[in-house]
């Protein structure tokens, strides 16, 4: 009893002072977070701030320059490739616009992993891919290709392949970019359904504050490469950081400027404008 | 961007290294021991199919032309020495030999290579390729290793197939047309083409050339910017690159094979 107790308390995934920069541009910069098990977590932040980043970091598809991502005690960056592939069979991904593997059906999509990855019968493969295509609301798609189908079903067709074995963890990246009204309704009570119904654990991340501060448990918001601020939606939504602020009220001007830096305006325009000394 | 400037010239010297990693460290995956292919080789079979059939029309119309340009040509020059006879031996032994295998790989990187370098490249811009990683398959293994193989063994049938038609070509032409004598068209042939010397140096060219163009268009779908405008840069590249890739070993294999 008490080791499940502690099993659930310690967070999935947990940053540790992670650095992590292209060149000499530092995106995350000492970042320390932990996702919480059994909840869905969101990161926010501003375009280019790394949220993406954090993603990769957890898959191991990329390393950090310093600090530790541990997902459940185990730094991902120090496996070996075994150890990896082992450990990204535990994790689902959503990419953002699906990355559907274009030469093949809807159907073979999501069996892609279970024929990859299991032994079992073909019966067996099958009812599994309809279950989980059922589960997204599109068993009746199976025969589709992804030119066939729309970007909101892409995207649902790719949950269905990114929970087709099963995983703890599942990540989307922009889950809601480009959707429209119904579709990112649904696709978000699906993320929560699916969060709560198959014990999952899960990070989102988005821009899309309504739809991922209604379903989310969790808010990180990242920015100028370390956390803003954390907490529940409420919590993020009332705090008095200018940044968060100027984010979650989605104000033009803030600590992030509207105006891209440059020269001034009196040296672009000069100082003594017409009719006027 | 100067050429004088050490920065500069260091700069490009590390990148151009990196690129020469980056292409031994993929041959090296693809070849190497942990290759599963060939383990999976219905992954290897379908394309062979998709690679070898598609590039088939355009192999075979091209071969029948050739031959008879091939036909037209050699009969102008042997019969100014009265030996137009030789016809049918002249035109297998420059197929064979030379045409073929350099014909049919230009082709084959026309219509298979610079498929599989828009189609890696399509496949990595929208992050097919990292979404396998992410499943833990490795697409090195899952999808380029099966069509560099696929490429190795279709590139010699093809060649095969091209050098044949356009042998049919050059009778059309010679004997229907051009009334060569038939028994002497063959039986030269017969006599005059060595199945180990002449045919089988042709069969070491294509072989030759279906790796390169293969590792060639793999690589720089692979190695590609993931946009639309790097897509396009790599399919040129891959017809540029391995069109002189494939001209310069002619040469050199040529040299290496008279000198045996």
């Amino acid at each position: 009893m008490d080791s499940i107790s502690t099993e659930l308390q310690t967070p999935l995934v947990e940053f540790r002072d992670v650095t992590f920069g292209y060149g000499a541009r530092a995106i995350l910069d000492g970042v320390s977070f932990s996702v919480p098990r059994g909840k869905v977590t969101a990161l926010m932040g501003a375009s280019g701030g790394g949220k993406t980043t954090v993603l990769r970091l957890i898959g191991g598809q990329q390393r950090a320059q310093r600090g530790e991502v541990l997902l459940d005690g185990v730094d991902v960056g120090g496996m070996d490739v075994k150890t990896l592939y082992g450990a990204r069979r535990r994790m689902g991904m959503l990419f953002q616009f699906g990355a559907l593997f274009t030469d093949m059906t809807v159907f073979e999509n999501v069996a892609f992993p279970l024929r990859e990855h299991t032994q079992l019968p073909e019966p067996l493969v099958r009812d599994i891919v309809l279950m989980k295509l059922d589960a997204v609301g599109l068993r009746g798609a199976r025969d589709l290709m992804p030119s066939e189908v729309s970007g909101g079903m892409a995207r649902r067709v790719a949950l269905a392949r990114a929970i087709a074995l099963d995983p703890d963890l599942v990540m989307y990246d922009e889950p809601f970019a480009g959707l429209d009204p119904i579709s990112l309704g649904t696709a978000a009570r699906l993320i929560r359904q699916l969060n709560d119904t198959l014990g999952l654990t899960s990070v989102i991340v988005s821009h899309d504050l309504e739809e991922t501060f209604r379903i989310a448990d969790h808010v990180i918001v990242l920015a100028n490469g370390g956390i803003a601020a954390q907490g529940t939606p409420d919590a993020v939504r009332q705090s008095t950081d200018p940044l968060v602020n100027q984010f979650v009220h989605a104000l033009p001007d803030g600590p992030v400027h509207f105006h891209y830096p440059g020269v001034s305006v009196e040296d672009d325009f000069g100082t003594v404008h017409g009719g006027r000394s | 961007m100067s050429f004088w400037n050490p920065a500069d010239v260091g700069y490009v010297a590390r990148t151009k290294l990196a690129d020469l990693g980056q292409g031994a460290r993929l041959f090296a995956r693809l070849v190497g021991p942990g290759a599963s292919s060939l383990r999976r080789f219905g992954l290897v079979r379908d394309q062979i199919h998709f690679l070898g059939n598609y590039s088939l029309a355009i192999i075979a119309v091209s071969g029948l032309f050739v031959g008879f340009v091939l036909g037209l040509q050699m009969y102008y020059a042997l019969q100014r020495y009265g030996s137009s006879e030789a016809l049918g031996l002249l035109v297998t032994l420059s197929l064979v030999r030379e045409l073929g295998p350099v014909v049919a790989a230009l082709l084959f990187i026309g219509r298979a290579g610079t498929s599989l370098t828009a189609e890696i490249g399509l496949m990595k811009s929208g992050e097919q390729l990292s979404a396998m990683e992410m499943m833990a398959v490795d697409p090195v293994q899952r999808i380029l290793a099966p069509r560099f193989w696929a490429g190795v063994i279709t590139m010699p049938l093809l060649a095969a197939v091209f050098s044949a038609v356009a042998v049919m070509g050059g009778y059309v032409v010679g004997v229907l047309l051009l009334h060569v004598d038939s028994g002497a068209f063959w039986g030269q042939m017969q006599n005059g083409v060595d199945v180990w010397k002449d045919v089988g140096n042709g069969i070491v060219k294509s072989v030759v050339f279906g790796f390169t163009i293969s590792f060639i268009a793999l690589l720089q779908g692979f190695a590609a910017q993931a946009t639309p405008e790097g897509v396009s840069r790599a399919t040129t590249r891959t017809v540029v690159v391995a069109s002189l890739a494939v001209l310069g070993l002619d040469f050199l294999l040529t040299a290496m094979m008279f000198s045996i």
